[in-house]
């Protein structure tokens, strides 16, 4: 059979161009530009080549910064997703309560940043914050603010109560798909609670968990409202995660060369990440056959 | 374009990428390709290969930048042959 040949389709692909032209191509060009070299404003650039990538690569501040995000990325990962998991599990399968609950878990990812920020700001202040103060009641010495513990505890439980339902609609979508013919022939082989969590449902869940990890990753990666509006990135630099450091480094110091040369190597890392996860995901549509 | 602040240098790494886009669109409209498995057990075609070059490359030079120092001309050799292998084997 002739196929016919088509190709205007692409004139309505040109406004898409146009836009991601201006708002994403040409600021990176501009941004690689900055990079090498050096401003003290007025528009006026001197050539440093690769000095800014140099100074930033032996940084004791990008590593230490690096290190927080790390380690920040990690806790949340081993706290939202089993605890996502977990939830998923005990939500009722079906009818009001299932809606109820549906609803319930979208709510804090309707809300935006900034706002949790706030809201966490507030709720964990000694003073007027329920949780602060609630935790002063008991005797309990907590203060954000000062205490770098402190600080990090918030801004974690703070992540894990915003993002936690991600994990957990995503997890509760990934067990509504699974047949009921697989619970059954479980249940007539005997199989143990655990058995058929294990065998069944964490495999079949497999697709959209490697989802969730994936998009929170990168999102815990990126983090800046939140940890910005609750703690500054203080006590001192304790909570001064990469994306706080690039804009303390870009705005509060005008340091364009060396932020320009900073946000290319975060950038690099998250176009990494989102390789790996664009083609991990392909692949595994592609095994599963869709 | 003044504010763009542009360098000789960084003109230069533009072209050459927006080159090598160009030659990947013209070699997809001349010769068709079905996409490959290969060392990575991923589907990959002649785009996805230079898009992990390019990438792979960016981490090259600065793993050099940061364990050896500038200059940088035998990061771009290694550069290229990784390139090489990347669009041999995977």
């Amino acid at each position: 059979m002739q196929k016919t040949v088509n190709q205007k389709a692409w004139f309505l692909v040109l406004p898409v161009f146009l836009l991601v032209a201006f708002s994403a191509v040409i600021p990176l060009m501009t941004v690689v530009n900055y990079s090498v070299q050096d401003t003290f404003g007025n528009n006026q650039f001197f050539w440093v080549g690769l000095e800014w990538f140099s100074e930033l690569l032996h940084s004791e501040r990008l590593h230490a910064a690096l290190g927080r995000q790390i380690v920040f990325s990690s806790i949340i990962l081993a706290i939202e997703v089993p605890l996502g998991v977990f939830i998923a599990l005990n939500m009722p399968q079906k009818g009001l309560w299932a809606s109820v609950c549906l609803v319930l878990m979208a709510l804090p990812l309707l809300i935006p940043w900034n706002v949790v920020g706030t809201i966490w700001q507030i709720f964990g202040r000694v003073d007027i914050g329920l949780l602060g103060h609630t935790l002063a009641a008991l005797g309990i010495d907590y203060n954000y603010t000062q205490d770098p513990l402190d600080a990090w505890v918030t801004v974690i439980v703070m992540d894990v109560w915003h993002w936690t339902s991600l994990v957990a609609l995503l997890a509760y979508a990934g067990l509504q798909s699974i047949p009921q013919a697989y619970y059954q022939a479980a249940k007539i082989d005997q199989a143990s609670r655990w058995s058929v969590f294990w065998f069944i449902e964490l495999p079949k869940m497999q697709g959209v968990l490697m989802i969730a990890i994936l998009i929170r990753f990168m999102d815990s990666f990126m983090i800046y409202t939140e940890p910005f509006v609750v703690t500054g990135g203080g006590p001192g630099n304790a909570t001064t995660f990469l994306s706080i450091d690039l804009v303390k480094m870009a705005l509060g110091q005008f340091d364009l060369g060396p932020a320009a040369a900073f946000s290319l190597m975060y950038f690099l890392t998250v176009m990494l990440v989102s390789w790996v996860f664009y083609t991990v995901m392909t692949n595994l549509d592609k095994k599963a056959g869709l | 374009m003044a504010w763009m602040a542009w360098t000789l240098p960084t003109i230069v790494f533009f072209v050459v990428i927006g080159c090598a886009l160009l030659v990947m669109t013209v070699l997809a409209v001349v010769f068709p390709e079905t996409p490959r498995r290969g060392l990575l057990r991923i589907e990959t075609t002649r785009g996805d290969r230079l898009f992990i070059s390019l990438l792979g490359s960016a981490f090259i030079c600065m793993a050099w930048l940061g364990l050896i120092g500038a200059p940088l001309w035998w990061a771009l050799a290694v550069c290229f042959l990784y390139a090489a292998a990347v669009f041999r084997w995977v």
